[in-house]
C-alpha cells in the first residue's frame, strides 16, 4: 500500500502540472462533459447514451464508494469530478471538515419528481450552516442475507454468532456492521451520536462481541463480488449484507434471500452533492432531473437492485423486484428501518480503533 | 605513497565540480525532476502532514502526537510487528525456495531448458498480482480445486478450507516476491566460476560445506540484495494480505490505507508512511550488519 | 627405479555418445615422477585429467591410483588434486583459508592445520602470505598457493590442469623451473597436461603425446624429440621440415625417398619400422640438423653427395631470436621452404636475404613416416 500513500500526496505535487494540463483542455471539454462520481449500477450506459441524445452531453462516470470519493475530493480540493453520489449521513461531516462541496441551487431541480418525505430528510441531514447540499437519489437497507434452509434461525445481526454457524458467516468490517451489531445488542447508537463518551461505550460493547465472534466468521468480505461468491457456493450460509446482493441470490436460488434483522435494517440514501469545483454545474443539475424522471429511475432501479426517489417510479418497476421487496419488508420492517443520521466528527475515529481492533484480534 | 597521490587528485578534482555546463544540467534536468517531483516533494509533504495534529474543523497545530499514538497505542505497534515479523518469515521462505531453483537455473540446466525454466519464473508476472492473488483464491477456497480433489481422492471427507489463515497468506506472499529473488540469485550464481565448486569437491569438501563456505559466501551480495527487495515488497503488499489473509491478520499498509481512506486521517496515515519507511530501512539495516553486506556490494 | 606405481589406466575409453574422447588410453606412472600429457586442443586430455580428478567417470577401463580402482571414487575421496587451469582459488577466503580448506574437511585440530599451512606456505616462498587476500597476489604467488593448497594435502597425485596458460612468457619460463624443482623437492607424483611442447619437455620426466583420444608415444622428452615414432609426433613434439615423397629404392637402413617437386632425399628408419618401395612418406628433419654453407655454386635439386643429403636455395628470411635464430631458405628448383638453424657461435651472423646456401644432413638424421593426414596436422599445430 506504499502506492496508495504516495499517489495520494502525489496528487497534490502533479495538482500543478494537471492544472496547466486541464486548461488547455477544459475550454472545448467544457460544455460536452459530465463527470460523474458514482457508485456501481447508477448510471447505466443505456440511461447515459438517452441522456446524451437529449441534451449533447457525454457523462463520463467514476464508480467509487463513500470513503474513496471523500478521498479524491479531498485530495484535490473538490475537483475532478462535475457531480458526486455520497451517503446522506457521509456529506456534512466532511464539508465541515474538508470544504469539498458547493450548495445546492434547489431552484434548479425539480422537486416535484421526488418522493416529498425522502427529499425532506435529505436537505436536513445534508444541511451544513444553512446550506443544503444533497438531493437524494438512491436508498436501500442492509441487513441479513440467509440461505433460509440452513440458517433459518438467523433473526438478527447478533445470531450471526451462533455455534451452529461457525466458519459459514461472514459481514464487513465497517461502520454498518458496528452499527447493526448495536442494534442487534439492543443499543442505540444512533442516540449516542451527540455523546462521545456514550458512543465509545456502545463501541467497547460491540468490540467485545465482535472479537468474540470472530471465530464464527469465515472471512469479513470486501467487495459485493465476493460475497456474492461466497453465498453462491455454499461457502457462506449467513451474511450481513445490502439487500440487492440477496434478492441478486434469490434469482438463482430461491432459499437464499434478504432478510430484515429483528432490531431493524439499516436503511441509506445517496444523495447527488456538487464537488466545490465543478466545472459544469449546468449538466450536474440536468443529469439529476433527467435520471429522477420515473421511466429512467426504473431503468437504474433496474440495474442496481435499489429503489430511487423518484416519485412514480414503482409503477415502472420489475414485478419480480417489487415481490422481493415486499417479502423483504413486511409493513412493520419497512416502519422499522433506521436510517442513518448524519455522522457528527469524532466518531470515526472511534469506529476506526474499533474495527482495527477486531481486525488484529486471534479469533481463537 | 600512492594513496596521499589519489587523495590529492580528487581534491583537485572536486574543485573543478563546481562548474556545471548548462548542457550537463539539461540532461540532468529530467532526473532531477523526476526526483524532486515524485520522490523529494511527496515525501516533505508526508512528513509535513504527519507532524500535526488536528484540533478541530481545519484546525491544525504542530504536534509528535500521530507517532506518540504509535507507539503508545498497542494495536498499531502489535500490526507493525506482526507484519515485519511475517515480511521476515516470507522473505527467508522464498530464499529457501528460491536458492534451489536459482542454482539450478544458473549452475545445472544449461540453453533451452534453462531459458524455459527462467520463462516459467517469469510467466506468472505478466498477468497482474490481482489476477494472481484471485487465482490463489480458486485453488485453496472450501469450494476450490484442492479442496475438490482432496474429497475426491478420499484424503478427507468434508471440504477443507485453506483460505484465510496465515499459512495462506504466507503462500501467496512467497509466490508474489518468487522473481524477485531468483533473477537476483540466477545473476550473481552465474558469475560464480564452475570450477570453484569442482576445487570445492577435489579439495575433499562435500557439497554441504561447498555451499556454506563457496557458493553462498560468492551468492551474498545477491542473496542480501534479493532479501531486501522481497522483504520490501511484502512489507508493501497489500493485496495479498487483505485477500488471503482474511479475518486474522492486519497488514501495517491496510492500517495506512484505513487511516487515509476510511479514516480520513491523513495525519496519522502519513506518520504510520514515514515509520513504515524508517522502521524497515533499521530492519534492512540490521540485516545488512548482521550479514557483514554493505548496501553499495547489494547494488554492484 | 621402484615398481610402485601412483596411477595406473587400463583401457581407458570415454564416450559422450557417438564422440571418442578418450580412446582406450593406458599408462603407468611410477612414484614421484614429473608426467606431462602433451596434444593439441581437443585431443581428449582434459578429459582424461578430469577422469582421473573423478569428475568423469570412465566408459570402459579401470583408473588405479596406488593400485586401487578409483571406479565410481568421488573426487572428494581420490588422493588426487587438482590445480585448475584459471587455478580456482576461492576469492571469499584468504591465502591461509584457502589452503586451509581441504585440512578442514579432514577433521584435523586448529593447530595442526596452522602448522601446515605455515609449512607449505614456505615450502612455496610465500611465508607471509597468509592473511592476504587472493586479489592482492600477483599471477605467479596465485599459482604458487594453488599448488601449495593441492599440495598440503599431501596426494598421491597432483593434477595440473595447463596451470601456467595465463601468465606472461618470461614468467611461465621462470614457473617452468621452479615447478620442476617443486616436485623435485616434494616428491609426489605430478600429472601435467599442456598444449606447449615447450612446458612438457622442459619439466617433466615422461611424456605422453596425445592426439584424437590416443597416445601416439610415451617416452622420455629425449625420446620423443629425437626418436619420434609416428609422424604426429614427429611433427607435433619439436620444429621441423617436412617433404612429402615416394620410396625409390631401399638399401640396407636406407631408402631413397624422390620428392614430388624432384630431387631425391636418402632417409633412415625409425626402429621397428618397415617399409617398402612405391610407399607414400613423409620426411622429417630438424632445423637444427641442417648444417649451412655459403655457395655460389649453381642451383641444384636435393640429392646424396657425400653421404649427405644436400640440396641449395635462397634466404628467403632472417628470423632473428637471439640464440635461436633461423633462417627460411627457398629451394629455387622445387619451391620448398626449409627452415635451418644458425650456429649458435655467430658464424652467421652478417647473413642476408637473397644470399645463396648450400643445405646438408645426415641420413640419420631424416625420419620417414608413413605418409597420414595427421602429419601435416602436427605440423599446423
Amino acid at each position: 500500500m506504499k502506492s496508495a500513500k504516495t499517489t495520494l500526496s502525489l496528487k497534490k505535487a502533479i495538482l500543478g502540472v494537471t492544472a496547466i494540463v486541464g486548461l488547455a483542455f477544459s475550454a472545448q471539454a467544457q460544455a460536452e462533459e459530465l463527470r460523474l462520481l458514482t457508485w456501481g449500477g447508477y448510471a447505466p450506459d443505456a440511461v447515459v447514451e438517452q441522456f446524451k441524445a437529449e441534451t449533447g452531453i457525454d457523462v463520463k462516470v467514476t464508480k467509487s464508494n463513500n470513503e474513496e470519493m471523500i478521498a479524491k475530493l479531498r485530495a484535490t480540493g473538490g475537483g475532478g469530478f462535475d457531480l458526486a453520489q455520497p451517503s446522506q449521513d457521509r456529506i456534512a461531516g466532511a464539508q465541515a471538515e474538508n470544504r469539498i462541496y458547493k450548495p445546492m441551487d434547489l431552484s434548479k431541480i425539480d422537486s416535484s419528481l421526488f418522493i416529498s418525505s425522502m427529499l425532506d430528510a435529505t436537505k436536513t441531514n445534508t444541511t451544513y450552516e444553512g446550506e443544503v447540499y444533497g438531493v437524494p437519489h438512491i436508498w436501500g437497507t442492509s441487513g441479513l442475507v440467509l440461505d433460509t434452509k440452513k440458517a433459518g434461525d438467523v433473526k438478527d445481526y447478533a445470531d450471526l454468532c451462533n455455534e451452529a454457524h461457525a466458519g459459514k458467516v461472514s459481514y464487513r468490517l465497517k461502520r454498518p456492521t458496528l452499527i447493526g451489531f448495536a442494534f442487534s445488542m439492543g443499543m442505540d447508537p444512533f442516540e449516542a451520536y451527540g455523546d462521545t463518551a456514550k458512543y465509545q461505550e456502545i463501541m467497547d460493547k460491540v468490540e467485545a462481541k465482535l472479537i468474540s465472534c470472530k471465530a464464527n466468521v469465515k472471512t469479513y468480505w470486501e467487495g459485493g463480488d465476493a460475497l456474492l461468491n461466497l453465498v453462491r457456493s455454499g461457502e457462506v450460509v449467513a451474511a450481513m449484507a445490502w439487500d440487492t446482493g440477496g434478492w441478486k441470490l434469490n434469482g438463482d436460488n430461491p432459499d437464499v434471500t434478504f432478510v430484515a434483522p429483528a432490531s431493524g435494517a439499516l436503511g441509506w440514501i445517496d444523495t447527488f452533492a456538487l464537488p466545490r469545483k465543478t466545472e459544469n454545474e449546468e449538466a450536474a443539475y440536468k443529469w439529476i432531473n433527467f435520471v429522477m424522471r420515473p421511466e429512467i429511475a426504473a431503468q437504474i432501479t433496474a440495474e442496481a437492485g435499489n429503489f430511487t426517489a423518484s416519485k412514480g417510479a414503482d409503477a415502472f418497476a420489475e414485478d419480480k423486484l417489487k415481490a422481493q421487496f415486499q417479502a423483504s419488508f413486511p409493513e412493520q420492517d419497512l416502519n422499522n428501518i433506521k436510517w442513518y443520521p448524519t455522522v457528527p466528527a469524532g466518531l470515526e475515529t472511534i469506529e476506526g480503533k474499533v474495527l482495527d481492533r477486531v481486525k488484529a484480534a486471534s479469533s481463537n | 605513497m600512492s594513496s596521499v597521490s589519489t587523495l590529492s587528485g580528487t581534491a583537485e578534482q572536486e574543485r573543478k565540480v563546481p562548474v556545471i555546463k548548462l548542457g550537463t544540467f539539461l540532461l540532468m534536468l529530467p532526473l532531477l525532476l523526476w526526483l524532486f517531483l515524485l520522490i523529494i516533494l511527496p515525501h516533505v509533504d508526508l512528513l509535513m502532514v504527519s507532524l500535526r495534529e488536528k484540533l478541530g474543523y481545519r484546525e491544525y497545530a504542530f504536534s509528535f502526537q500521530n507517532y506518540i499514538e504509535f507507539f503508545t497505542e498497542p494495536l498499531y505497534w502489535n500490526t507493525f510487528v506482526r507484519t515485519a515479523v511475517m515480511s521476515i518469515i516470507a522473505t527467508v521462505i522464498t530464499l529457501v525456495v528460491g536458492f534451489p531453483i536459482s542454482y539450478y537455473i544458473a549452475k545445472v540446466l544449461k540453453g533451452k531448458k534453462r531459458s524455459l525454466l527462467f520463462m516459467m519464473c517469469l510467466i506468472p508476472f505478466w498477468v497482474s498480482e490481482l489476477v494472481r492473488t484471485f487465482g490463489w483464491m480458486i485453488l485453496l477456497r472450501e469450494s476450490g480445486v484442492i479442496s475438490s480433489f482432496l474429497q475426491w481422492a478420499g484424503v478427507v471427507d468434508g471440504p477443507v478450507e485453506m483460505l484465510y489463515n496465515d499459512a495462506s497468506l504466507m503462500v501467496g506472499l512467497v509466490y508474489t516476491s518468487m522473481l524477485f529473488m531468483v533473477v537476483p540469485l540466477v545473476s550473481v550464481l552465474d558469475t560464480l566460476d564452475d570450477s570453484l565448486i569442482e576445487a570445492g569437491y577435489d579439495l575433499g569438501g562435500n557439497t554441504f560445506n561447498i555451499l556454506r563456505e563457496i557458493v553462498i559466501p560468492h551468492a551474498m551480495p545477491g542473496i542480501a540484495s534479493g532479501c531486501i527487495v522481497v522483504f520490501m515488497l511484502t512489507l508493501g503488499n497489500y493485496l495479498t494480505p487483505t485477500l488471503l489473509g482474511g479475518k486474522d491478520g492486519l497488514w501495517f499498509t491496510e492500517q495506512i490505507y484505513n487511516q487515509f481512506i476510511t479514516r480520513f486521517n491523513w495525519e496519522s496515515g502519513s506518520a504510520f508512511g514515514f515509520l513504515l519507511l524508517i522502521l524497515s530501512s533499521a530492519i534492512v539495516f540490521v540485516g545488512l550488519k548482521l550479514s557483514r553486506q554493505t548496501l553499495a556490494d547489494t547494488v554492484k | 627405479m621402484s615398481t610402485q606405481l601412483d596411477l595406473e589406466c587400463r583401457q581407458v575409453v570415454k564416450s559422450f555418445g557417438k564422440f571418442t574422447a578418450v580412446d582406450n588410453v593406458s599408462l603407468e606412472i611410477p612414484q614421484g615422477s614429473f608426467f606431462s600429457i602433451l596434444g593439441p586442443s581437443g585431443c581428449g586430455k582434459t578429459t582424461l585429467l578430469r577422469m582421473l580428478a573423478g569428475f568423469i567417470e570412465p566408459t570402459t577401463g579401470d583408473i588405479r591410483i596406488k593400485d586401487k580402482s578409483m571406479l565410481g571414487v568421488p573426487p572428494n575421496k581420490r588422493p588426487a588434486n587438482m590445480v585448475f587451469q584459471h587455478l580456482a582459488l576461492f576469492p571469499m577466503m584468504n591465502v591461509a583459508e584457502n589452503i586451509a580448506y581441504g585440512l578442514k574437511r579432514r577433521k584435523i585440530g586448529q593447530a595442526e592445520i596452522d602448522r601446515k599451512v605455515a609449512d607449505v606456505l614456505e615450502r612455496v616462498s610465500l611465508p607471509d602470505a597468509g592473511e592476504k587476500r587472493i586479489e592482492q597476489l600477483s599471477g605467479g604467488q596465485r599459482q604458487r598457493i594453488a599448488i601449495a593448497r593441492s599440495l598440503v594435502l599431501e596426494p598421491a597425485l597432483l593434477l595440473l590442469d595447463e596451470p601456467l596458460g595465463a601468465l606472461d612468457l618470461k614468467l611461465r619460463e621462470h614457473m617452468k623451473v621452479e615447478l620442476k624443482q617443486l616436485q623435485h623437492e616434494v616428491g609426489t607424483t605430478f600429472v601435467y597436461i599442456t598444449h606447449d611442447q615447450s612446458e612438457a619437455l622442459v619439466m617433466s620426466d615422461n611424456v605422453a603425446v596425445m592426439n584424437e583420444g590416443r597416445f601416439e608415444q610415451v617416452g622420455t622428452p629425449q625420446d620423443l624429440y629425437y626418436n619420434p615414432s609416428t609422424a604426429f609426433v614427429a611433427g607435433f613434439v619439436g620444429d621441423a621440415n617436412r617433404w612429402e615423397g615416394r620410396i625409390e629404392s631401399l638399401e640396407g637402413g636406407q631408402a631413397m625417398v624422390a620428392l614430388e617437386e624432384g630431387g631425391v632425399i636418402a632417409t633412415s628408419f625409425a626402429p621397428g619400422t618397415s617399409f617398402s618401395a612405391g610407399e607414400t612418406v613423409d620426411l622429417f628433419v630438424r632445423p637444427e640438423a641442417i648444417v649451412i654453407e655459403r655457395s655460389k655454386a649453381a642451383q641444384e635439386k636435393a640429392r646424396l653427395s657425400g653421404g649427405k643429403n644436400t640440396l641449395s636455395g635462397v634466404v628467403q628470411n632472417l628470423l632473428f631470436d637471439g640464440a635461436n635464430s633461423r633462417a627460411l631458405v627457398r629451394d629455387q628448383a622445387t619451391g620448398h621452404e626449409v627452415m635451418v638453424s644458425l650456429p649458435q657461435t655467430g658464424a652467421f651472423s652478417d647473413l642476408k636475404s637473397g644470399e645463396a646456401l648450400v643445405l646438408s644432413w645426415d641420413v640419420e638424421k631424416t625420419r620417414a613416416f608413413k605418409a597420414t593426414k595427421a602429419a601435416s596436422q602436427g605440423i599446423a599445430a
